[in-house]
């Protein structure tokens, strides 16, 4: 089955306000495409379920990254390659930097999107992880006006996401608070480029003498969306790194993933090799009395 | 519903280019079939094999990935642009003394990728190498030829492989 062009309308207005206007007239009729890394293959396989497509590429209002006093926003169609250039992202979001790094190709770097990554929602997505450790917010837009959300709430289930019918997924806001932070982020893949991930760990922590002030682990491919393990930061915060914390925290994680068998790997492995990971990232930190 | 054909304005090899086509129309059909540049390759159609790879405001894009209307107003460059009448570009020249192509399917793709990374990096190390062609596959050469090729194409004339060995 191969996918025919003249069954779909696309559209590019070339401005988000003619966007939204377009999506507030007809809510949920029209499908954003940006870069066109997902859906272009969904359209070549001849499964694309989209009859009307508008463009949001070149959009400037989309495609940008702002470092302001608090946080820097990226725009929701900023390009991975976009990403990888800037200079603020690869000296204060390293997470978020080298997962934009592996997003498929070059070729696909330059018309993948951050916004995309989110949106389409793959449990796997190689951003996601990086920016659940960050603590990053979505903010979305529509003609009714703009609302944030922590991003650890964006996600409601397997491909399903918090966007109304009439709302894009307008920036990324990413706090400007990790400088102090061990930072951590490992992907378990196939291949070293271009492969999904089996499995994918990032982790921020803040520590004093040696104590876990402040902790966030973000995860892919682990559950039916990449997620937040709230009961292993639980059973790290306020400890000290020792023999018995790790196993703890190995424990909460083991329980409250919920991996699958797929055609990648099963969910025994991924179990497994996310305990690892965390007791890698957790081994790495500062003990007490050691200099931060 | 259908979409109604568009008039398609942009640049190919340095031509300005007027095609008729739906929107939705792939770039990389656009080439081939309106444009008969059948230089790009369709491969796999999910952008993992880079065949279909051309660059695009100069930048690397995988054409079988992007609606023809998002290149409107476009630069694209194919592999049909890289020689200047009978003058081959360096990489060509190069792919050609280290052996970088076989059956040639990949040819194209891996040369546009090969562009953009001498572009942006004129000296690239083996890592850069590897890296930037990560997203084209061959299926003859076992990549090793092709690394060489762009090394020598690098050092500026297309060396014997003794040369590039000694090089790396």
């Amino acid at each position: 089955m191969r996918g025919n062009a003249e069954v779909h309308a696309l559209i590019a207005p070339g401005s988000l306000s003619a966007v939204l206007e377009l999506l507030a007239a007809e809510p949920g009729k029209w499908t954003p495409i940006a870069g066109g890394t997902e859906l272009m293959v969904a359209f070549s396989a001849g499964r694309l379920n989209a009859p009307k497509l508008v463009s949001l590429w070149g959009i400037p209002d989309l495609s940008y990254i702002q470092t302001h006093q608090q946080s820097i926003v990226v725009g929701g169609a900023t390009t991975f390659l976009d990403l990888r250039k800037n200079a603020a992202i690869a000296t204060e979001l390293p997470l978020l930097a080298k997962a934009a790094s592996w997003i498929g190709s070059v070729a696909n770097q330059t018309r993948a999107t951050l916004g995309g990554n989110l949106v389409n929602g793959s449990p796997a997505a190689d951003s996601s992880p990086a920016l659940l450790a960050y603590d990053a917010e979505i903010e979305m837009t529509s003609v009714r006006g703009s609302r944030r959300i922590p991003y650890s709430e964006f996600h409601t289930g397997y491909k399903r996401n918090s966007l109304a019918s009439d709302e894009l997924l307008f920036a990324i806001h990413i706090p400007r608070r990790f400088a102090r932070h061990k930072q951590y982020l490992r992907k378990v893949g196939t291949r070293r480029a271009m492969a999904i991930a089996k499995v994918a760990l990032a982790g921020t922590a803040l520590l004093e003498n040696g104590v876990i002030r402040e902790i966030r682990l973000g995860a892919a491919s682990l559950a039916p969306f990449p997620v937040r393990l709230k009961e292993a930061e639980a059973a790290l915060l306020g400890q000290t790194v020792t023999s018995e914390t790790v196993l703890a925290a190995r424990r909460s994680l083991s329980a409250e993933v919920k991996p699958i068998d797929d055609i990648r790997s099963t969910a025994e492995y991924r179990r497994s090799v996310a305990a690892n990971l965390l007791e890698e990232f957790l081994l790495d930190l500062p003990r007490e009395g050691s200099q931060p | 519903m259908s979409g109604p054909w568009t008039p398609i304005n942009f640049t190919v090899n340095g031509e300005g280019r007027t095609v008729q086509a739906p929107p939705m129309k792939r770039l990389l059909d656009v080439l081939r079939e309106d444009l008969h540049l059948t230089g790009a390759k369709e491969g796999c159609g999910e952008g993992e094999c880079g065949s279909c790879s051309v660059r695009m405001n100069g930048e690397l894009v995988n054409s079988c990935l992007v609606p023809v209307l998002q290149a409107q107003g476009a630069h694209i460059q194919t592999v049909e642009g890289l020689a200047l009448n009978d003058t081959l570009h360096p990489l060509q020249e190069a792919f050609l003394a280290c052996g970088g192509a076989q059956c040639g399917i990949c040819t194209p793709g891996m040369l546009m990728a090969a562009v953009q990374l001498l572009e942006n990096t004129p000296h690239p190390d083996m890592s850069e190498i590897r890296e930037a062609l990560a997203g084209n596959l061959c299926r003859c050469t076992g990549f090793i030829r092709i690394f060489e090729s762009v090394v020598a194409a690098a050092a500026g004339s297309p060396k014997s492989k003794d040369e590039v060995h000694h090089a790396r």
